[in-house]
């Protein structure tokens, strides 16, 4: 493939179609191309514009952004009630902002989660970068996970202890689905590895265990955890609800990615194995040096996408009660006043699903296109 | 590939050895490992089960499954099955699992379908309907599906009330209880004739195997749909006139608070639905795309060059080849509909999960009551998965 | 591709035999479970001291250093985090009242864990909790089966309905053939089913898991009607934009007493919670509220507040506190009364049942200090 081999060849490829003619030319080509698709373009575009122009209005022209309190210091969210349906009423995100985001994390101490927030998404930056796909970034995430605990819990340095249950909002998010995926994956490795061994007792134990989490919804795990954990501990000893959500999301979470490892440890060809073998490397130095190493490498791609997932069923522990984004958003509009708002809620909380979703599914997509780029030359 | 090919070693390994007893031997090392591993999930298991035994004593928690056989008295709002609060907690069990059963296949069949042409429409020419599609795609799976169900209900609320209920055609009325829709009354004869037009289908399927076979020979292509017609439709027919042509139309009508009569789409079965279907649709649109084009460019040109017309060309060289890659993520699919349609809770939808709630929350037996999720969930994921693998071994034999 | 295809069968059957085999163990599993328990359910009239309760459970919060209460998820007036995130209203009160009790006047000792209807007895069995104030309604079955204890009856209640005006509804018993959303799990919906199958009404129940979610689909027509305690529905209604486009039905179709709850096995915790309630309302009684708690404390003459306030005798080391408990308590949060109009009278709620036993129809009795 080197570029003494290629000659140019008369049969090139005709101009691809944005060339062609210019802007219009292009829109002749992929638009109006044909009766029944020009009808269909114009079609779309019309209720494109119409629906645009309509949440425009909504969301913006009509939209009001604050509203002034009542002789009792309540907000007075009257005017919001006259323009429902025509404008959207953020003055309830202006109000509520700071508890959809941090719960009923103490007022005062709200830049603490606020950092916790910024040290996850740069923790997300940093293992992007494939630069920093080194040893040391195991280290890394030890180092920001514990600064996080330190840092929401306190008691240490001066900050004072946050109890768990105070914690909520978009810090708990992170953190079910961060958590969730660190201390899932090396559990994941285990059991891929388990799947693939060849000791009948300990493939079995694999298999009842991935195919178990697998077939049941997660919601049913997460009653578990909600109702049935505490029966299974001792008497005394308690363990808060957001750790045994924790625990159920990493069991979950560590089914799952188990599949993509094991995907990642199969598509290696058979004579990585073999040469390991040939350098009378013991199985343990065989599987870290020379099979994960590859393997994870592979595997990145879906376990982003996997990672995607997790983040979006973090929000499914609102059904047992646990202040994550979701339900911080839900609860902050019980308060009477502010009951009826919740289009506007969850437009904005979906927003901030969304852009980390989307963040994350456009790298994967990336990634996954690097890689294979690498793999075919 | 496979799983047995990962080490070559020990099938070439003589099979019979003494077993040495010493740390050397790679079976005894095994073997120890083995024990060793499971000794300690025993003992954590025998941990915890002592430990719930000693709880479930200490707080008086009744346990056993003879909370089944007691009477409900909970409300269930949509039943496939009669049902009524006098009824047992299995019978309500039950009811909930029927229900479960109805949005997940309705949802597996709309999901199908409308993700397969949301993926032949992403591969389409028209630029602006290949990014509204990828757009759509892009918002569906970027977003919690719980946020997404919330969403729709809150907006199937928004319709009007029954008595300003929109009235496209007669009998049809849509309002904030739900879609109604004119329908009629179900007799036995309706039963033997829908039947035998499930008998008819078969036969037809049969039928069209046969000619095939005999097109295959001699060259001759045969009409299927005459037979067709005749099988699904006439026969049906005869039997439902043979007894006697019972119809009574039901045509849902205004009194008091409600429709009465008619069929009834309720709005918490029709926002799930929306929900899951809507959000599956955007994963199995991908997993068609990406099949429509494994399936080689190569392909599509000599299909072209034997003058089959370019929907021809879809349905007979492109999807049957693109099928094959399609199938197993489409599983995975398809389980997940039905996993995920255990947040009706959220929005309730009185599915099993709601149900066993709701019975666990009465009963306070929470072990019996997340069993009984799991067991439900595990044979759908298995049926789901034998029928799923007895479909891809048979696509997989057109292969050859 | 062959391989893999046949990799992938045999993977498939060898997931069919688990699947199997762990549905036929999960049922296995339970079956013991009811074994095991049929000896112990019979004998077990003492059941031993719970989780985490020890014998004082009083000493155990105070080494603590905070209560811990459960709570509900949200609910209006009775407990809703602010837009700052602070823990308001009526049961929030009552476990402030005891932390108060326990530890003096720092008010902040206590914490506050949301629970969901599912959770919240677990979470008072495990002692994950210390108690739990979460309009929960004081049954027999919840009483003797759950090994847990209702000290008092903090609230009374009885289950409503609330239609629109605009249906032209004036009796509960009008109801038939309508729709009506109700909040699963809860005694609630087994109040209604019971109510229609004597009342021979027939309704379609709409049952949503949120409270905030059965409102919503209340108010957008979802539902002809909505039930639940009248103290909600009261709630409800003063919220909306015009209240007098819904109203309350008569019929009061069930009792509601609620009341915070505590684990069996420690009685003096379970006297501390029931006395401060007593407290509370004999401060209301004798007229003593926060603003002149700390003069009577000092000047009242009558005994009976004397020995309250803790100004004579030993009422207070009789409850395992401080003799000057109820004087911090009503300092802070101030009587029955004034607990009862801070956060449940903005929701348009009467006394009704809730007025003391002085006034006509009150309910609420505190038996005397001595």
């Amino acid at each position: 493939m080197s570029v003494t081999t290629h000659t140019p060849s008369p049969a090139l490829p005709p101009p691809s179609r944005l060339m062609a003619g210019g802007p219009l030319g292009w829109v002749k080509a992929n638009l109006l191309n044909g009766v029944f698709n020009s009808m269909i373009t114009l079609l779309l575009a019309y209720l494109l514009v119409r629906y645009t122009i309509s949440f425009v209005d909504w969301a913006f022209l009509n939209a009001i952004w604050q509203v002034p309190n009542d002789r009792f210091g309540r907000a007075d969210t009257s005017s919001c009630r006259d323009i429902k349906g025509i404008g959207a009423c953020w003055a309830v995100i202006t109000e509520k902002h700071r508890f959809i985001l941090f719960g009923t994390y103490p007022y005062e101490e709200h830049w603490r989660p606020a950092i916790v927030c910024v040290l996850f998404i740069a923790l997300y930056i940093v293992s992007a970068m494939r630069r920093f796909w080194r040893k040391e970034l195991v280290l890394v995430w030890a180092v920001t996970l514990t600064a996080i605990g330190l840092l929401m819990w306190g008691g240490v340095f001066g900050l004072s202890y946050v109890p768990q249950e105070r914690w909520g909002g978009l810090p708990i998010t992170l953190i079910l689905a961060t958590f969730g995926l660190a201390f899932a994956f090396p559990l994941a490795i285990m059991v891929a590895l388990g799947r693939r061994s060849r000791l009948p007792a300990i493939k079995a134990l694999c298999v009842v265990y991935v195919e178990l989490i697998r077939g049941v919804p997660l919601i049913s795990l997460l009653f578990m955890a909600s109702v049935m954990f505490p029966l299974f501990l001792p008497e005394g000893l308690n363990i808060d609800k957001l750790l045994r959500a924790q625990v159920a999301i990493i069991l979950f979470a560590g089914a799952y990615l188990a599949e993509v490892v094991r995907a990642g440890l199969q598509s290696l060809p058979k004579g990585q194995y073999e040469a390991a073998e040939a350098l009378g490397l013991s199985y343990w130095q065989k599987t870290g040096f020379i099979i994960l190493p590859q393997a994870l490498r592979l595997v990145i791609p879906p376990l982003v996408n996997t990672f995607i997932g997790f983040f979006k069923d973090t929000s499914l522990v609102l059904i047992i009660g646990i202040f994550d984004l979701l339900t911080a958003a839900k609860t902050a509009i019980i308060e009477p006043q502010w009951q009826g708002f919740a289009v506007e809620v969850y437009v904005t909380v979906g927003l901030i699903y969304f852009i980390f979703c989307f963040a994350m599914s456009k790298y994967s997509a990336g990634l996954e296109a690097e890689l294979n780029k690498h793999r075919k030359r | 590939m496979s799983d047995t090919a990962i080490d070559p070693r020990y099938a070439a390994k003589p099979p019979k050895r003494p077993l040495r007893l010493s740390w050397s031997d790679e079976r005894f090392r095994g073997i120890v490992w083995q024990v060793l591993v499971l000794a300690v999930v025993a003992t954590i298991f025998w941990w915890l089960w002592s430990n719930t035994v000693h709880n479930l004593e200490v707080r008086r928690i009744a346990s056993g499954w003879g909370f089944l056989s007691r009477e409900a008295g909970l409300p269930i709002a949509e039943s496939l099955i009669p049902y009524d609060p006098t009824n047992t907690y299995l019978r309500a069990l039950a009811v909930g699992l029927t229900n479960t059963l109805k949005v997940a296949i309705i949802g597996i069949i709309l999901a199908t379908l409308l993700g397969t042409l949301l993926g032949v429409l992403r591969l389409s020419p028209n630029w602006l309907v290949s990014k509204l599609v990828g757009g759509y795609v892009e918002v569906v799976r970027d977003l919690p599906l719980l946020l997404q169900l919330l969403f729709w209900y809150a907006m199937l609320q928004g319709l009007p009330g029954p008595r300003q209920a929109i009235n496209p055609a007669t009998g049809v009325f849509l309002s904030n209880r739900g879609l109604k829709l004119p329908w009629f009354e179900w007799l036995p004869a309706h039963s033997w004739a829908l039947l035998v037009c499930v008998i008819g289908i078969v036969a037809t399927l049969i039928w069209r195997r046969a000619a095939l076979a005999r097109q295959m020979a001699d060259g001759q292509p045969r009409k299927v749909w005459p037979v067709a017609l005749l099988l699904c439709v006439g026969a049906p027919l005869v039997v439902w006139a043979t007894q006697g042509a019972p119809f009574t139309p039901d045509i849902p009508f205004l009194r008091g608070f409600n429709f009465q009569g008619g069929l009834t789409v309720s709005p918490e079965f029709f926002a799930l639905l929306t929900g899951l279907t809507l959000y599956t649709a955007g994963f199995i649109c991908e997993i068609v795309r990406a099949g429509i084009q494994a399936v080689h460019q190569g392909q599509w040109e000599a299909a072209g060059a034997l003058g089959l017309p370019r929907g021809q060309v879809m349905r007979l060289v492109v999807l049957p080849q693109a099928l094959r890659v399609i199938i197993p993520p489409m599983t995975s699919q398809f389980l997940n509909l039905t996993k995920n349609s255990s947040l009706a809770v959220a929005i309730g939808y009185q599915d099993i999960v709601s149900i066993a709630n709701t019975t666990l929350n009465q009963t306070g037996q929470a072990i019996e009551g997340i069993a009984a999720i799991m067991v439900v969930y595990l044979s759908i994921s298995l049926s789901i998965s034998l029928f799923m693998n007895w479909y891809n071994a048979r696509i997989a034999l057109v292969e050859r | 591709m062959n391989t893999m295809s046949s990799s992938g069968k045999r993977g498939f059957s060898v997931r069919r035999l688990v699947l199997g085999a762990m549905g036929a163990g999960l049922l296995a599993l339970t079956a013991p479970a009811a074994r095991a328990q049929a000896p112990a359910a019979a004998p077990a009239p003492a059941p031993a001291p719970a989780a985490g309760g020890g014998s004082n459970m009083i000493e155990t919060i105070r080494n603590r250093g905070t209560l811990i209460c459960g709570v509900s998820t949200g609910l209006a007036g009775f407990s809703a985090p602010d837009s700052q995130g602070r823990w308001s209203g009526f049961d929030v009160d009552y476990c402030r009242a005891v932390a108060i009790a326990i530890f003096g006047t720092d008010q902040n000792r206590v914490r506050f864990v949301a629970t969901t209807p599912q959770a919240r007895f677990t979470a008072l069995q495990s002692g994950e909790l210390d108690m739990l104030a979460r309009n929960t309604t004081w049954t027999l079955s919840r009483d003797t089966s759950l090994g847990l204890d209702f000290p008092a009856t903090s609230f009374y209640d009885g289950q409503g309905f609330m239609v629109k005006r605009s249906l032209g509804v004036t009796s509960a018993r009008q109801l038939d053939g309508a729709t009506i959303c109700v909040q699963p799990g809860t005694t609630t919906e087994q109040n209604l089913s019971d109510w229609a199958r004597s009342n021979r009404v027939t309704i379609r129940p709409v049952v949503i898991e949120r409270q905030e979610d059965n409102v919503a689909a209340y108010i957008a027509g979802r539902c002809d009607a909505y039930t639940t305690d009248a103290s909600g529905l009261a709630g409800v209604r003063s919220t909306q934009q015009n209240p007098n486009d819904h109203i309350i039905l008569p019929e009061i179709i069930s009792k509601e007493p609620l009341g915070p709850l505590v684990r069996h096995g420690d009685q003096r915790f379970a006297d501390l919670v029931r006395w401060v309630h007593f407290g509370l309302l004999a401060a209301e009684e004798f007229g003593i509220t926060a603003a002149n708690v700390e003069q009577a404390a000092t000047a009242d003459q009558r005994p009976e507040v004397g020995r309250m306030l803790g100004r004579g005798g030993d009422l207070g080391q009789m409850l395992g506190v401080d003799n000057r408990w109820l004087v911090n308590v009503v300092k802070i949060l101030g009587n029955y009364g004034e607990v009862f109009s801070r956060n449940l009278t903005p929701l348009g709620l009467q006394r009704g049942p809730n007025a003391l036993w002085t006034t006509p129809g009150g309910l609420q009795y505190a038996p005397p200090f001595r």
